[in-house]
């Protein structure tokens, strides 16, 4: 890691502190947050030919709120007067915390700010964004680059989130405990969202983005650090550990997707794994069952398998059981469905997926079409497997699932004319279908992030709430497998 | 997600518009493009030039064959697009309805997801 990365990980862990101060100090999180984008640029650019100073947090606080008071100077008196009577009443000794480590407020200063910026008045996408730069300390550039729009988009959509925090009356403070549990809901969804974001991009050529992994894994563990008995901020931690541990697994040499049940084992991070799975097995002994525990149980249970065949599958069954009583939704049937096909045999999973489809949140959805066609190939039905795998690789977005679905789709073909040719019907279908379940494709679907469930205005297409939406891309796919393939 | 509001010309129905119903829609996308650079969802948008200025070009055995006119005989060519980045479906469909062709008795805009786009600097 060079210095540069390793003084960009420093700003950005002292980002949302730094915003915590000010905004206790001054209020005003429009203001306050552009003030500290602003010295954290002045730092990325003094202090590699500077040297970094001996107590960064209190210079970065000291130059955003310079930086604060200059603008509000330029604006309007009334202002003026409020900001530099603060100023002046604000003691040294504030501005020069203990050297280095964190004051004892940064945690939570750290929690109220996630609070602020996935405020409920604001859509996904624009939450997403705007946590990821005012707590994750990216710049609108890099927050742009990750979602692959141009800085013109993304710049407009952080500016206008900002307004409308002001115009929802929102403040920078602890909320009460009654309100809390409904706003650490959204955190934990916005988080998740970063994640998948980055697990399985949306679109495009790529199967997965790292930096926005990396950077959802460091946030929670944030979150964790402040709230470290919430049982599902610890499960979704654990989730996102176990799921990314398999990610150099995920993809082969020419970026094809690869099903669970066909990744290299070896490759699988096992201090992650471990982590994870501490995690999970703790939380779920000292806290209420949640749908992020569940879910990063059954990812558990995936990657302790020493071999894919070794799969406890009952166990996920029994899991996903629960998870579909205490958090329904159409990806949580869909993956259900396959941990019963894989216990009771493909025609009972087969017969669960009849129910969805009905349901307008997931009948066109591709996910859908490929883990009906997975069973299907499973049953022995190849040519109905063959026009779902297609069906799906039409719908999906994502090019690597794409390539994957129609591979597959291309398989059974082969497999019928050889068999046409030889006058066997049967030919090498036994040996595979272990690998078919599974695949890892991990997405689900291209759709989630934004089209998620608690949009603006009364968009709640994929009822999904919150939770389908985890589903879509946890790990849901993983059991889904291969047919998730799945965006 | 993306999407591409593609705006699909008729010749014949905007020649049958009046002067001024041409005029409306000309200007009707300056607001259009106002909302959506201000909500963040505007990508980038292009107006292409009358399909009679088109050229096809084949290449058959390894020799380019150029040919005039559009690539299909059709009622209706691509005349345009609006490439955007929304929160859902339900909204890119909410942006196509503000376009102002839209509005145009025989004319409508298609919404399709986008795959993948790249830029310059990717």
């Amino acid at each position: 890691m060079s210095t540069t990365e390793h003084l960009g990980d420093l700003l950005r862990e002292l980002a949302p502190q730094v915003l915590g101060v000010l905004l206790r100090r001054y209020g005003g999180f429009e203001e306050c947050e552009d003030a500290v984008q602003e010295a954290l640029l002045a730092a990325a650019t003094q202090w590699p030919a500077e040297g970094v100073p001996e107590n960064p947090r209190a210079w970065l606080v000291t130059v955003a709120s310079r930086r604060l008071v200059d603008q509000i100077r330029s604006e309007q008196a009334r202002r003026r007067r409020e900001v530099t009577a603060a100023v002046r009443g604000a003691p040294d000794a504030v501005l020069a915390p203990a050297p280095g480590g964190a004051g004892p407020g940064d945690q939570d200063d750290t929690l109220a700010l996630l609070f602020l910026c996935c405020h409920p008045a604001l859509t996904p996408a624009s939450q997403v964004a705007l946590t990821l730069r005012a707590v994750g300390g990216l710049t609108t550039a890099e927050v742009a680059r990750a979602f692959l729009v141009p800085e013109a988009t993304m710049a407009p959509r952080i500016s206008r989130a900002k307004q409308r925090i002001r115009t929802a009356g929102a403040s920078f403070a602890m909320p009460p405990p009654q309100e809390r549990a409904e706003l650490l809901d959204a955190v934990l969804h916005v988080l998740y969202l970063i994640f998948n974001e980055g697990y399985t991009a949306s679109s495009g050529p790529d199967l997965h983005r790292g930096d926005l992994t990396a950077e959802a894994i460091r946030l929670t563990r944030m979150v964790h650090r402040s709230l470290p008995d919430d049982g599902e901020v610890a499960g979704l931690l654990a989730l996102m550990l176990l799921t990314d541990a398999r990610r150099a697994a995920r993809t082969g040499p020419d970026g094809a997707l690869v099903p669970l049940a066909e990744q290299d084992r070896d490759r699988w991070d096992a201090s992650m794994i471990e982590e994870g799975a501490a995690l999970v097995t703790d939380a779920m002994s000292a806290s209420p069952l949640g749908p992020y525990q569940l879910q990063a149980a059954i990812a558990a249970l995936h990657v302790q398998a020493p071999r894919a065949e070794d799969t406890d599958w009952e166990q996920i069954r029994i899991l996903y059981g629960i998870l579909a009583r205490i958090a329904p939704n159409p990806m949580v049937t869909l993956n259900h469905a396959v941990a019963v096909a894989m216990t009771r045999g493909p025609r009972a999973g087969l017969e669960l997926l009849q129910s969805l489809d009905d349901d307008p949140r997931i009948a066109r959805h591709h996910r859908l079409h490929a883990v009906r066609a997975h069973l299907q190939e499973l049953a022995g039905e190849y040519a109905a497997a063959r026009e779902n795998y297609r069906l799906a690789a039409r719908r999906t977005t994502s090019l690597p699932e794409q390539r994957y679905l129609r591979d597959r789709a291309g398989r059974l073909e082969r497999q019928r004319l050889r068999s046409k040719d030889e006058g066997r019907k049967d030919e090498g279908r036994k040996d595979r279908s272990a690998t078919v379940v599974d695949e890892g494709a991990g997405s689900g679907s291209g759709e989630h992030h934004g089209d998620g469930p608690r949009g603006d205005a009364g968009v709640d297409r994929l009822p999904a709430d919150d939770r389908a939406v985890v589903q879509r891309r946890g790990d849901g796919p993983d059991d889904v497998g291969g047919v998730g393939a799945g965006g | 997600m993306k999407f591409m509001l593609i705006m699909h010309g008729n010749p014949q129905i905007w020649d049958a518009l009046t002067e001024e119903e041409r005029d409306e829609v000309m200007s009707g996308h300056g607001p259009f493009m106002e909302t959506v650079k201000k909500s963040g969802e505007m990508i980038s948008t292009t107006a292409l030039a009358d399909p009679s200025q088109s050229a096809v070009v084949r290449v058959r055995g390894g020799v380019p064959a150029v040919t005039d006119g559009p690539y299909l005989e059709a009622k209706e060519y691509l005349g345009g697009y609006y490439l955007v980045e929304c929160d859902s479906r339900e909204r890119a469909l909410e942006l196509a309805a503000l376009i102002p062709d839209a509005g145009v008795e025989g004319l409508g805009i298609e919404v399709r997801p986008v795959l993948y786009t790249g830029t310059a600097d990717d």
